[in-house]
Parts: structure tokens; C-alpha cells; sequence
């Protein structure tokens, strides 16, 4: 191995010296002269219309600069911000896109709409004038649960959405089909449940710096988001229509994602447009309950699924009938992940031959609801796994078995094509039998039954539960979104800009918000050209340097992100490999490069890459023809998603006479393709583990049928904590991806899909001996205590 | 009405005047530009504002600048030297973050562990940092990053 071999290694992170020292830069840590703090009033009702909005007490405050109401705004004829997925019905009307304001005027639909904003010298002075706005409300009753809102009698959201659905959607075989074949089973295995609401948390709240400088009439955004070019363009275009190049975004250090910064939120438009008004800097920083108000939530599925089988045990049909609850107003991605993200995937790992899910996009006065870790793809998992289960405890059956037994038979996708399922996806490469025989060793299943039994006998109740998942991400294939709905590609772009002195810049349209990215593609950069990892920087997170990104989500930045570097590295070393020929007196087909040189085949005559950079920068003794420069870019738009998948295992304890579960061990073998880094790949896992668990055990956020949510504060809404998990003990299988030249999967979500109906299967299976065959989550004691003494 | 205070921060003696209501993590982070202890919460369950207070770990956020006058605050920025210090260090060799943001307390509250208790077992690491909250790591790494630093500073105290 040389020393410039970095992929598969697990160098310490790039990123860590100013993490761990403090000197991290993060929006809210960034002051600009003269900049002054917004604080929005907020609807404290789900649903209220607004009768009047009074500024004067709050303008006559000392420190107040000024304040914007929804009335102000409705002038300017901004209409609010766009979904950016068209979901249309099944009858081919359009989907139901009422108006985002960015202040509403005329209603507030979800506690937490934004009524004014208050901007003055302080934080404090903007806070204390917000309380002394005056604003009436005439309170309308509320709707807030998905499967109630579409009944004829129910308070409607938007007067032009009736029964407040923004659309329907179906896919896979007919229904007559999927009926018949549900009517011809031997055993039907039903579920009926609710996939709650979560709210994604990153520890970093919110916030956006917006600056409009006189100057050169340019405006400068700094926030705290995942794709800082797709919020520049939705502003500029969509929004405030603003010309894009008079406009500079910036994503600086970002404290975790996980979904729920990738939307351009109200506030951004917001301190951008208000900033031209009163011609200084607006810093606004969410407080954690603002968070938990206005962060777009995740999951929230009323779901009915029924999977059928025959006598043998084999599945044969699968039909699904969801009510997805989208909040007040369509998110970015809102409409797209319970249909496409969640309808794809229920094929899962198993051969079913007749598939229909039906899917009601529901508008309620509730938190816009958008992609969080995984999104869809939990819930498609969670569907499937705790059906697989079910429905092996029901036809006493293995569940470890029946899942071997319904497998789809191996693929590489390279030999053999990929495996095109009942619901609209090619798998790309699958290997699926090993991942649970790993995962079976290492739990050590065959002794696990025998303790299980010993310890009922004392009144120990041990579960096991497992979840063999499939996830499609490395989002998406341009052609292929565009025509699910998407209103904008998603490729990536990167550009590999070699300096005179051989040092290598790397502008990547992904945006690192933890995962490692200037670890992680520095070791791609420096293994594919043989030089040090210290020579290569990566810029992220900036309009200004990056030409243009699509951003992070959806587990995508490496299979996208990553193969659009290798792209621009391989017109580097092309354009490269013709200089050093020339410098050589040799012929491009007799040069090899490795260890960051070009040598003439069977000779020592060779040239170093800082050579050859210098000379593309210096040409004056240069090959004719050619133009100076080293410096390339590239977009790369994948052929197909990548299709993770992996088996996790839960065992869990029941403490029946307090009803706490006690996770007690957590087994992952999760199949990512390739990996660049283990280390951080290990980690991406374990905290998407701690998610899924999270919604497993702790995690809800709750409305009340008036449309409070009463649990926006980490004093209400529980966040697994240190003491709350055990150590993960996690495996790999590598099954690459045959169209990506990495061939790498995506890790990001893996952890966060397999894991809930892992532990909720536990529950199940600890359970059993009183007769309990569901339970709604989080698997909280008091819910768990009533099931068993109940 | 704003009040004088005279406090140690990080070993520099600052002479400010604050409001009375004005926490200590403001005065750190906005008057004196001390930007690694963070805000990831309102109600002090987080921990990221975690800084040490005449050696003690409290939570800057459930503090009053006033209540620091005449004695000694110490942040994130304080501790390291030339080099990392060896639980910063920690963090980075078992890759014990992310995003970074939760980072600065967590280090806060493990230093203050590991002055009272320098060889702590898993579960003393567990119920030590149950008042930070991470939402990347699963923890996993972070208990490694204990770990380590725990084994590492018993070995320099060995030395000495």
C-alpha cells in the first residue's frame, strides 16, 4: 500500500481541531456591522382569523427599528414560498398548492405561523417589543389528525382544498388485482397505525443572517441550511424575484440537518427582504420552541396495510391505504415523501408479486410535515417489518425464516440485471441472505430462544425483534424524479481546481452539516491523484465559490456529490497525462500515473503532478494547441438511486411491573456498497440508529384537538439521551453499487430506517406471553403498563 | 439600568457592565465574542452552553452574568494549549462528533467527570453526560472519547 492509498482508510477527521476547540463557525457566531435582531410573533392558535395587528406600542419602544406585519407584506405581492414536488391526483386534477406567506394576514392555520416581525438593536429589545404587539384573533376550531381532516364536517384548512386533501396517489398492480390476491391467501396479517410525529432536532437551531449592502446592490444570506444554491434559487425566483446573481447564499458550519434544514423556510425570504428595507444586517436565531413550531416534522402516517400468505408462508400480496399528514402548508419536499419515498419501497426485500398502495396527502392545522432522516423509507420499513413480525408470531412461524424464506435470490446488477419491482424501482445490486445470517451469529440467535425461555420463567421478559430493510437514496436520477413530480434535477456538481503549485481545490455542491465531507472527499481527491490529504482543501456551503449544488439529503452526497469529484479528477489527470507527455517526449498511451506521477511505461522517466500544475499555469514551454490551466468541472447525474440494505436486531427487557423497556443490545448489519471512510461510516450508522430508536421508545410530538403542541421544549419531548442507548454492535456486508464509479451506496439514513421496527418488534415479542399484538409508539412505561395491566 | 461586573474568564480579568436579566451565556457569546459555547435549548436540558464556573461545570444559560462577579468562568476556548487537550483529543481519535455543535459541552461536562471521577466505568460515563444532549452520534463514540481521555490522563498523571 502507498501512502497516498486513502479510500477504505479511517484518517481522523479534517473538520475536528475547530470543533473540538470552539472555534466552529456557525451562523449565529457570525456579527456584521451594524446588524441588528428579528423576533417573529407567532399565532398562539391552530387556527384563528386575524381581526387586526397592532405595531404602536411595539414601534414607540426603545431599541425597535421596525416592524413588518402580514399586511405589509401582502402589498408587496409576494405570494410565500413553493412545495418543490408537483403531486397531482389520481384523476389528473393538480395538486392543491394553497400560498406559504411569508406573514400571514388573513389566517394563521398552525400555532406558530409567523404574524410580524419585530426587528430592533438587540435580541432582548426585539423580544420584549414582540410580546407588546397586539394582535386580535378570532379562534376557528382546528383539525390535526390526517385520517379526521378529509371527513366531510371537518374545519378546512384552505377554503379551496376540500376535505383538505392536496392529493391522492396510487401505485403498483391494480387494486382489482391486489384484492384478489389478498382474497385468495391463506393467512392475512393486518396492522393498523400510526407512524408519529417527530420533530428532527438538530441541536443547532435555525438561523439567518440577511444583508442587503448598497454598496454593489447585492444581497448576502447566511443560514443554516443543507443546499444553500437551492435556497437561493427558490428565494430569488420563487419567492422574492430577486435576480440570483445579485444574491449570495452561505451555509457556514451547520449543527446537523437531518432533513429538516434543506427547505427554505419563511425566515430567510424574510431577513433578505426586510434587510433592503431598512438597509442593515437582520440576524434571526430560532429558540428551541420556535424549532419545535416552525422546523418542518417528520413521519405522521395513519396507515392501514394488510400482507397476505399462502399456506407455505410465502408473501403474495401487499395492499396499503395511507393518510399522510402534510401540516398547514406543503413543505419543498412535503408531497414527495409519503408517495415516492414511501409507496417505492414497500416491495422491500421480498419477492411479493401484487403490490397497490393508495396514498392521501392531508392538509391539517398543524406544523408543515417534510423529510426527516430517512423519510418515507422509515416508514415503508416500519410497515413491512413489524407486518413480517406479525405475521410470523400469527402462523407461528420464525421470523427470521420467513424473512430467508421470502428473500429476493442475489443480484449484481453487473452479470445479472437489477430487480424491478411491483412499485416503480429497479434495485441495483442485492446480496440479502447474509446481512441476517451475520446478524443471527452475532446476536446469537439459537441460544437467544432458550434464555428468552428461562427468563420468563422468573419473570424476566426478554424480546427479540428484528427488521431487514431496503432504502433507495443517493437521490435521484434526474429523468426519473422529473417525472415522479420533481420540480428540479438532482444531480450534483463539483469542480477540481488544481493550483500552479500542484495544491488541489475541491468546490463540491454537497454541504457537510457533520457528515465529514472535507475528511471524506479529501481521501477520494488524494487517493485518485496520489497526493497527501493535506494538499487538498474542500470548499462547501457558499453560492459564491461553488458554481452551483443540489445539496445534502437523502443519503446522496457521496454517490452524487462524491462522483461528480471523480469526474473532474479524471479530466484533470486527462488533461494532465497530455502535458506530461509533452514535457516527457512521450506518447500519451505510454504514460502510466500512479503515486502522483507520470511515468514513461518500463522506463524511470517521469514527471510529479506539482510539475505538471506548474507547467499548465506557466506554459511557456507547453504543448501546441492546448489551453493553459488546470482546473475542471463537472455535473454528474446518476443512472439510478443506490439501494442500501441490512438487517438490525433488537433485544429488549420489559420491566412489567413499571412497564420501561430496557433496549438492551442493538445488532446492525447494514450493506452501504463501498466505503471510503469506516470510521465515519460507523458513525453515520450509530446515530441513525439512535434516531430510529428515538421514535421507537421516546419520541412524539404531540397535538392536543385544539392544535397546541404541548410538548415543544426539551422539558416535554424526550430526546434519547447517553443513558437511555447501549454500545451498538454493528457489521458490514459490501455489496458495491454497479453505476457509480465509487460504487458506494449512502449511509447517512441506514440507521434511522431499520432500526424502529427493530426495537418495536422486541416489545412485540417480550409481550407476547400477554397476549399483545400492538402497540402505538413511542413504547413509552405508561403505554407499555396499560397494555399489560390494562 | 445596567450593572458593573468583575470576572475572571478564562484567566483575563473583564470589567463589563451587563443587564440584570442578561444570561451568562450572552455575555460570553455576544459581548466577548466567545462563540464556542452554544444555545441548543431554552430550558437547560441540553448542555451545550456547558462552561465551568470556579471549576465546576454549570450551564451558562441557567446562569445570570451578575451572579459571576468575582469569580472565575472558563469556556471551550480555554482548553487547549499548544496542543489538543487529551479530551478534545479523545473526541477527535474516536470520532466522538459530528456537527460539532453539541461538542464544547460535552467536553465541559467531561472534564468536570473526570476531575471527580478519573476512571469512570460506562455507566458512570452514561449518567455523567445524561444532561447533554447529542442528536448525531448515538453516543457510542462519545463514551470512546471518555474512555480515552480518562486512560490517557491517568497515564500523564502516572508520568508525573
Amino acid at each position: 500500500m502507498s501512502n497516498t492509498n486513502y479510500i477504505g482508510q479511517s484518517p481522523k477527521r479534517v473538520e475536528d481541531k475547530r470543533f473540538t476547540t470552539g472555534n466552529g463557525r456557525y451562523t449565529d457566531d457570525i456579527v456584521l456591522p451594524n446588524m441588528t435582531f428579528a423576533h417573529f410573533v407567532r399565532s398562539p392558535h391552530a387556527h384563528a382569523k386575524i381581526v387586526s395587528v397592532d405595531t404602536s406600542e411595539a414601534l414607540a419602544m426603545k431599541g425597535v427599528v421596525a416592524i413588518f406585519t402580514g399586511q405589509d407584506m401582502k402589498k408587496t405581492g409576494i405570494v410565500g414560498v413553493p412545495a418543490g414536488w408537483q403531486v397531482d391526483f389520481i384523476n389528473g386534477d393538480r395538486m392543491k398548492e394553497p400560498p406559504h406567506a411569508l406573514l400571514v394576514w388573513d389566517k394563521a392555520r398552525h400555532v406558530g405561523d409567523g404574524v410580524a416581525m419585530v426587528i430592533a438593536e438587540s435580541r432582548a429589545a426585539a423580544r420584549d417589543a414582540a410580546e407588546a404587539v397586539v394582535v386580535e384573533y378570532d379562534v376557528l376550531p382546528a383539525v390535526v389528525n390526517a385520517a379526521k381532516a378529509v371527513h366531510d364536517n371537518a374545519p378546512l384548512v384552505h377554503d379551496d382544498a376540500p376535505n383538505n386533501k392536496a392529493f391522492d396517489w396510487t401505485l403498483g398492480n391494480p387494486i382489482g388485482e391486489v384484492d384478489a390476491a389478498i382474497a385468495a391467501c391463506a393467512h392475512v396479517t393486518t396492522l393498523e397505525f400510526t407512524n408519529q410525529r417527530l420533530s428532527p432536532n438538530a441541536m443547532e437551531p435555525r438561523c439567518a443572517i440577511g444583508n442587503y449592502d448598497q454598496y454593489n446592490e447585492k444581497y448576502t444570506l447566511y443560514t443554516t441550511s443543507q443546499n444553500p444554491h437551492l435556497t437561493r434559487l427558490l428565494m430569488c425566483a420563487f419567492v422574492l424575484g430577486i435576480p440570483e446573481h445579485k444574491v449570495r447564499v452561505v451555509a457556514p458550519d451547520v449543527g446537523g440537518g437531518f432533513g429538516s434544514k434543506i427547505f427554505h423556510y419563511i425566515e430567510e425570504a424574510m431577513v433578505i427582504w426586510a434587510s433592503k428595507q431598512i438597509n442593515r444586517p437582520i440576524k434571526w436565531t430560532s429558540t428551541r420552541t420556535e424549532a419545535f413550531l416552525t422546523d418542518a416534522h417528520g413521519r405522521d402516517h395513519v396507515t392501514k396495510a394488510e400482507m397476505g400468505f399462502d399456506k407455505d408462508g410465502n408473501v403474495k400480496a401487499l395492499r396499503v391505504n395511507t393518510f399522510a399528514n402534510l401540516g398547514a402548508y406543503l413543505s419543498t419536499f412535503g408531497p414527495a415523501v409519503p408517495t415516492y419515498l414511501h409507496g417505492t419501497l414497500l416491495q422491500g426485500l421480498y419477492t411479493t408479486p401484487k403490490i397497490n398502495v393508495k396514498v392521501t396527502g392531508v392538509f391539517t392545522h398543524t406544523t408543515a410535515v417534510d423529510a426527516y432522516r430517512g423519510a418515507g423509507r422509515p416508514e415503508a420499513t416500519y410497515l413491512l417489518e413489524r407486518l413480517m413480525d406479525k405475521a410470523a408470531l400469527e402462523m407461528n412461524r420464525d421470523p427470521a425464516a420467513l424473512r430467508f424464506q421470502n428473500f429476493i435470490p442475489p443480484f449484481d446488477g453487473v452479470t445479472q440485471p437489477g430487480y424491478v419491482t411491483q412499485v416503480a424501482l429497479q434495485y441495483d445490486s442485492g446480496n440479502y441472505g447474509p446481512v441476517l445470517e451475520r446478524g443471527l451469529e452475532m446476536v446469537g440467535y439459537e441460544n437467544f430462544r432458550a434464555e428468552q425461555a428461562a427468563a420468563r420463567k422468573k419473570g424476566k421478559y426478554l424480546g427479540i425483534g428484528f427488521s431487514t430493510y431496503i432504502e433507495a437514496c443517493g437521490i435521484a436520477p434526474s429523468a426519473v424524479v422529473g417525472a415522479l413530480g420533481a420540480r428540479a434535477g438532482l444531480y450534483e456538481s463539483a469542480q477540481v481546481r488544481v493550483q500552479p503549485t500542484g495544491k488541489v481545490s475541491v468546490y463540491s455542491g454537497s454541504h457537510s452539516h457533520g457528515q465529514g465531507h472535507e475528511t471524506t472527499f479529501a481521501q477520494v481527491v488524494a487517493d485518485k491523484l496520489g497526493i497527501p490529504m493535506s494538499d487538498i482543501e474542500i470548499v462547501h456551503g457558499d453560492s459564491e465559490a461553488v458554481a452551483f449544488g443540489m445539496g445534502t439529503y437523502g443519503s446522496r452526497s457521496l454517490a452524487v456529490g462524491g462522483s461528480a469529484i471523480v469526474k473532474s479528477i479524471e479530466k484533470v489527470l486527462e488533461k494532465g497525462a497530455k502535458i506530461a507527455a509533452f514535457k516527457l517526449e512521450a506518447a500519451v498511451e505510454d504514460l502510466e500515473y500512479a503515486n502522483g506521477k507520470w511515468t514513461v511505461k518500463g522506463t524511470n522517466k517521469s514527471i510529479g503532478f506539482g510539475d505538471v500544475a506548474l507547467t499548465a499555469y506557466v506554459p511557456h514551454h507547453y504543448p501546441a494547441g492546448l489551453e493553459p490551466g488546470l482546473d475542471f468541472s463537472s455535473f454528474y447525474d446518476p443512472a439510478n438511486f443506490t439501494y442500501p440494505f441490512g438487517c438490525h436486531i433488537a433485544i429488549v427487557e420489559v420491566d412489567i411491573e413499571t412497564g420501561k423497556v430496557k433496549l438492551n443490545r442493538f445488532i446492525a448489519v447494514d450493506d452501504v456498497g463501498n466505503v471510503i471512510n469506516p470510521m465515519i461510516v460507523d458513525g453515520q450508522i450509530h446515530g441513525g440508529l439512535a434516531q430510529g430508536i428515538g421514535q421507537a421508545m421516546f419520541e412524539e410530538v404531540l397535538y392536543d384537538d385544539d392544535g397546541q403542541l404541548v410538548n415543544a421544549s426539551y422539558m416535554d419531548y424526550t430526546m434519547p439521551r447517553a443513558d437511555d442507548l447501549p454500545m451498538f454492535e454493528t457489521d458490514r456486508t459490501v455489496t458495491p453499487c454497479p453505476h457509480n464509479p465509487l460504487g458506494v451506496k449512502g449511509a447517512g439514513e441506514a440507521g434511522c430506517i431499520g432500526s424502529t421496527p427493530a426495537v418495536v418488534n422486541a416489545v412485540m415479542d417480550a409481550l407476547h406471553p400477554f397476549g399483545i399484538k400492538d402497540l402505538v409508539m413511542p413504547m413509552t412505561p405508561e403505554r407499555v403498563w396499560r397494555a399489560i395491566h390494562g | 439600568m445596567k450593572i458593573p461586573i468583575k470576572v475572571l474568564i478564562n484567566n483575563k480579568e473583564v470589567k463589563t457592565m451587563v443587564e440584570p436579566r442578561q444570561l451568562l451565556v450572552f455575555l460570553l457569546r455576544d459581548q466577548l465574542r466567545l462563540t464556542g459555547t452554544h444555545i441548543g435549548c431554552d430550558t437547560s436540558s441540553c448542555g451545550a452552553c456547558t462552561v465551568h464556573l470556579d471549576g465546576n461545570a454549570v450551564k451558562s444559560c441557567t446562569v445570570l452574568a451578575v451572579q459571576v462577579d468575582g469569580r472565575s468562568v472558563h469556556t471551550i476556548e480555554s482548553m487547549a494549549g499548544s496542543a489538543l487537550h487529551p479530551i478534545q483529543e479523545g473526541f477527535k481519535e474516536e470520532h466522538g462528533l459530528q456537527c460539532g455543535f453539541c461538542t464544547p459541552g460535552m467536553i465541559m461536562t467531561t472534564a468536570n467527570l473526570l476531575r471527580t471521577c478519573p476512571n469512570p466505568s460506562e455507566h458512570q460515563i452514561r449518567e455523567a453526560l445524561e444532561g447533554n444532549i447529542c442528536r448525531c452520534t448515538g453516543y457510542h463514540n462519545i463514551i470512546k472519547a471518555v474512555q480515552y481521555a480518562a486512560d490517557k490522563l491517568q497515564k500523564e498523571v502516572k508520568h508525573v
